[in-house]
């Protein structure tokens, strides 16, 4: 077992529930993730003359609590301010499975939700949330976070630490929430692992300097909630939504770097493990009567997928799931996505109806242009589609959605 | 004579492995499981979607459909079936008809995220 990617990867494994222990001991970010980095050293030599020990997070949850109280010792001079752990060896070494009994691991599950809502908190603008997790829960580095974002390392460093300090402020309770609030938790922390997801597929190019994908980053987050919240529909339709969106990022641009629509990609290139994996968590969420809006996404991505292609897209389905995303989740955007599956079920007339009347909300937002346009093309509406067309090119925000229109607007002028 | 032999690993470190490392390791298991096909030995395998894509079945008095893995440690592991169903509905349905005849004890549906069927077993 002298393979070092295996304690990468089980240092990162282990990340999130031994910070958020070492954040329940000591109640401070930073002495939490020092304690880490420290548990982190030791574990590098360590594991690599003896290999890895059965449960690394509990190795490094211990080995990082006795690091930290004994620099905590040596600040204080005085040991009346931390409990006294001079019992403790500073590493466990083979007798790790009885010291790891005396952890109160019973918790846990809390502990790490609390660790992840810390980095969701609502007190923290949206950008803030996705970095502090990357650096408290993901462990990139402050230089990582900056280039995948590409800002200056002191920028991304100075947002960082306002945000630690937003959130000590804002004083999250360490004891074990009540179900109210668990659930809160919960839903504040998908918000934020989407986001996340959401900022590694629309990112451009700052993403290739660093070691991990934050699409594959998200996932892996959305994986974690889900393994310690089992039968929550939302985690699981929030990870069921990132695998099926995820799996089809190797068709969503072509050679030239442009954008492909879903009915224009590859299916050739979608990752079928994923999607597989992903179409299994929809079909038990479809069986229980509790789904919610990430689960109703799913459902519809699970429909775009199964269809053999575009023609054969079951339009029936995914108009009765965007009906009952309308009533869960109300959105304008949502009722503009509806209105595509109606054009496509009932006509373009109808569908047109559904969205005249998003006019005013929607007048910034590109898409609303875009499928008005198509839908009054249809229509033979051809200068009200060119007027919509020509709206949408002035709000396109990359060249490739500038390009998508002209080629809608170059099929009005040949029909 | 017959042998399982099942695997065990900590999810949570291989939902955190690289691609790179992913891919690695599939490729040495895989030479190595088709030189066992061609030697005769091996038979079928495959790789389990995550535990947090399983639905379980509690045997009592009545049948509960429990969504995620079966997480007792004081039941063993005991056999195992392999379906080929169109639908998941499809699949728990003739799970149940299994769990019917038993008195106790549990059935965890998972789905397969591969499958080799390797050597025609005797």
């Amino acid at each position: 077992m002298n393979d070092p990617a295996w304690i990468d990867a089980a240092l990162a494994a282990a990340r999130p529930q031994a910070v958020a222990a070492l954040l329940r001991y000591f109640r401070d970010l930073d002495v939490a993730e020092e304690a880490f980095q420290d548990a982190c050293l030791r574990a590098l030599s360590r594991w690599n003359e003896n290999g890895p020990p059965r449960d690394p997070a509990a190795w490094l949850i211990l080995v990082g609590r006795n690091c930290a109280l004994d620099a905590l010792r040596r600040k204080a001079k005085h040991e009346v301010l931390v409990p006294d752990a001079a019992e403790d060896e500073v590493d466990p070494g083979a007798d790790e499975t009885e010291l790891v009994e005396r952890l109160d691991t019973s918790h846990f599950r809390d502990d790490v939700l609390r660790l992840l809502f810390v980095c969701a908190h609502p007190s923290l603008a949206p950008t803030q949330q996705v970095a502090l997790a990357l650096r408290v829960v993901s462990g990139l580095s402050v230089k990582e976070i900056a280039s995948a974002f590409l800002v200056s390392e002191s920028a991304m460093e100075q947002r960082i630490t306002r945000a630690k300090r937003a959130v000590r402020d804002a004083e999250v309770p360490f004891e074990s929430p009540d179900a109210r609030e668990r659930s809160d938790r919960l839903e504040a922390v998908a918000a934020m692992i989407y986001l996340l997801f959401n900022e590694g597929y629309s990112a451009s190019g700052g993403e290739q300097h660093v070691r991990v994908s934050l699409c594959d980053e998200a996932v892996r987050l959305a994986r974690l909630l889900l393994r310690l919240f089992v039968a929550e529909p939302e985690i699981q339709g929030l990870l069921a939504l990132l695998l099926l969106q995820h799996a089809r990022a190797a068709a969503r641009v072509n050679a030239a770097g442009e954008a492909v629509l879903l009915d224009q990609q590859d299916r050739g290139l979608w990752d079928q493990e994923a999607i597989a994996e992903g179409l299994a968590l929809v079909d038990k969420l479809l069986r229980a009567d509790t789904i919610g809006p990430y689960g109703l996404q799913a459902a519809i991505a699970a429909v775009h997928v199964r269809a053999r292609g575009p023609e054969a897209t079951d339009w029936a389905t995914i108009d009765r799931l965007y009906a009952a995303l309308e009533t869960a989740q109300p959105s304008p955007v949502v009722t503009l996505n509806h209105a595509v599956a109606v054009s496509k079920l009932r006509g373009p007339a109808e569908a047109l109806a559904l969205i005249e009347p998003l006019a005013e909300r929607l007048d910034g937002y590109f898409h609303f242009h875009g499928v008005r346009g198509a839908l009054l093309g249809q229509l033979g509406r051809t200068d009200d589609a060119r007027d919509a067309f020509g709206r949408a090119i002035s709000l396109a925000r990359t060249p490739a959605e500038a390009a998508n229109i002209r080629t809608h607007l170059d099929g009005l002028k040949s029909s | 004579m017959l042998y399982a032999v099942l695997c065990y690993s900590q999810e949570a470190t291989v939902a955190s492995w690289t691609k790179a490392k992913e891919e690695d390791l599939m490729h040495r298991l895989q030479v190595v499981q088709e030189k066992l096909v061609a030697d005769g030995q091996l038979g079928p395998h495959g790789r389990l979607m995550p535990t947090t894509a399983a639905t379980t079945i509690r045997i009592g008095r009545e049948l509960a459909v429990v969504d995620g893995p079966f997480a007792e440690t004081k039941e063993q592991f005991l056999g195992f079936y392999l379906f080929d169903c169109e639908t998941f509905e499809e699949v728990l349905e003739a799970a149940k008809q299994l769990a019917r005849e038993r008195e106790s004890g549990a059935l965890e549906i998972r789905p397969l995220l591969h499958y080799t069927p390797g050597r025609t077993l005797a």
